[in-house]
């Protein structure tokens, strides 16, 4: 009898899931949403997003820049080049040292490979070079590295999402860890995470950066914004991804 | 005698210190007793009517972000703190008060925001520092409005 009740009282401790290394992936932004933006996201003829993608495409194919250079003359048919190369972004670029997420390297490519200027951080061609590239990982897990030179972009990154800031003291983790899956006002608070950047979003009317969405939510607390491909949003954007470990890209998503 | 002018002039100094604070960052000052802050801010007296706009008003008060209050029948409200209904069968005016003005007082891991606090914020953008989010009498408005929802 007594070894009966000593095994019972194991079962649920033997239950418990393993820790965190091969814990499941968070739930992604998506699964908060509506059935209907849902459908629409998952229509390539109904996401409005498709368009920046198609205009993404176009460029590709462009010659820009006195080296007399398109995106594809280095890289060939994005389909097979840019396939797997969203998902392991940020990532610290060897020879500067620096940490590039996929629009800062898209403008390294023009600056450095293209000779030409850098497209301004919200265009709509960097925008939609961005989301193309993107596209080309659709349903492929995140997996970026944090290690070694990512190191500290890490840290930095992950001390960003825990202090509190502004006006309303409040930090990302406030929400996006504690009250995740509850509601503020009519929106339900998702994990916080970028992969459905760059994202549709019906507030905008456009196909905004995660960099956007960044300052959006600094600035319902009242906190100071940094400019677009600032290092500390580079940083938060190396911590939300080692966050999306695992999950499947959906750029570009949608959102009210 | 001289130490008693020296003590008066001190005095006289830490007043207009004190007064000139208060000017500039709109702040009264308080005693919490407790849970509660029991006297009114500035000895102000709230108008519940006001204090209603401004638990809806998205710029100011912005409570329903948070906050079930079911008397306005907004149909959204959020849930992140609990419903409001029937608050004031809770708590008292004093103790309303103080979870308006700091709730971090309270509960230093609180997401709810110190409305009537302006020192150790972080990065607060240019045009909010050294405000509170809410004045005296918005306050004061809040709490007259908390104490009408009773059961
Ligand atoms: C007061 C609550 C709050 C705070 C604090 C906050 N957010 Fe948000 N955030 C939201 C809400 C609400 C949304 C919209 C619903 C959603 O997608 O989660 C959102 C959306 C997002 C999204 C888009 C998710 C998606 O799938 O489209 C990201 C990324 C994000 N936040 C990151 C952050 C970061 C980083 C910080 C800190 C700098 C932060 N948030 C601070 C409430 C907050
Ligand atoms: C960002 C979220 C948030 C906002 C905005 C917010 N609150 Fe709260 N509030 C909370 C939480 C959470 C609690 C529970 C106590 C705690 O966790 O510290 C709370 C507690 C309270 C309490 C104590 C009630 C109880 O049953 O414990 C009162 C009164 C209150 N809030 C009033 C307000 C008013 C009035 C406003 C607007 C001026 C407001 N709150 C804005 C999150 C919020």
């Amino acid at each position: 009898m007594k070894d009966l009740v000593k095994s019972l009282a194991l079962i649920p401790i033997l239950a418990l899931p393993p820790s965190s290394a091969s814990a499941d992936p968070l739930p992604s932004g998506t699964t908060f949403q509506s059935t209907a933006i849902r459908a629409q996201q998952a229509d390539e003829g109904a996401n409005p997003g498709m368009l920046w993608v198609e205009a993404g495409a176009k460029l590709w194919g462009r010659t820009e820049g006195s080296a007399g250079k398109s995106c594809a003359a280095c890289h060939g048919p994005a389909e097979q080049s840019m396939k797997g190369v969203a998902f392991r972004y940020p990532a610290v670029e060897p020879t500067t040292g620096h940490l590039l997420n996929l629009e800062t390297r898209i403008n390294l490519c023009r600056t450095k490979n293209q000779k030409a200027a850098p497209l301004a951080y919200e265009s709509g061609e960097l925008l939609g070079l961005a989301a193309f590239a993107a596209r080309q990982s659709l349903g492929l897990p995140i997996g970026v590295r944090i290690d070694g030179a990512a190191a500290p972009f890490y840290e930095q990154g992950k001390a960003f999402f825990y202090r509190r800031r502004g006006q309303l003291n409040l930090s990302c983790a406030q929400c996006h860890v504690d009250n995740a899956g509850r509601k503020l006002r009519a929106d339900t608070i998702s994990h916080g995470l970028g992969n459905g950047y760059p994202t549709y979003r019906l507030e905008w009317q456009t196909v905004g950066s995660l960099h956007r969405r960044f300052r959006a939510c600094l600035f319902g607390v009242r906190a100071v914004q940094y400019d677009f491909g600032a290092p500390d949003y580079l940083d938060l954007e190396l911590y939300l991804a080692s966050r999306a470990e695992g999950i499947a890209i959906e750029t570009p998503a949608i959102r009210p | 005698m001289r130490l008693a002018a020296t003590a008066l002039a001190l005095s006289l100094a830490f007043a207009f210190v004190n007064a000139k604070a208060r000017d500039a960052s709109g702040l009264s000052p308080f005693v919490i007793v407790n849970d509660a802050v029991p006297a009114a801010l500035g000895g102000l007296k709230g108008d519940p009517a006001r204090g209603r706009q401004i638990a809806l008003d998205r710029r100011r008060g912005n409570c329903l972000i948070c906050h079930a209050i079911p008397e306005t029948g907004e149909p959204f409200p959020g849930e992140i703190g609990p419903s409001l209904a029937g608050v004031a069968a809770r708590f008292s005016e004093g103790q309303i008060r103080l979870r308006l003005v700091d709730q971090s007082r309270l509960n230093p891991k609180t997401v709810m925001p110190s409305y009537y606090r302006i020192a150790s914020f972080t990065d607060v953008a240019p045009e909010y520092r050294g405000k509170p989010v809410l004045d005296t009498q918005e306050i004061e408005d809040l709490v007259a409005y908390l104490g009408t929802l009773g059961k």
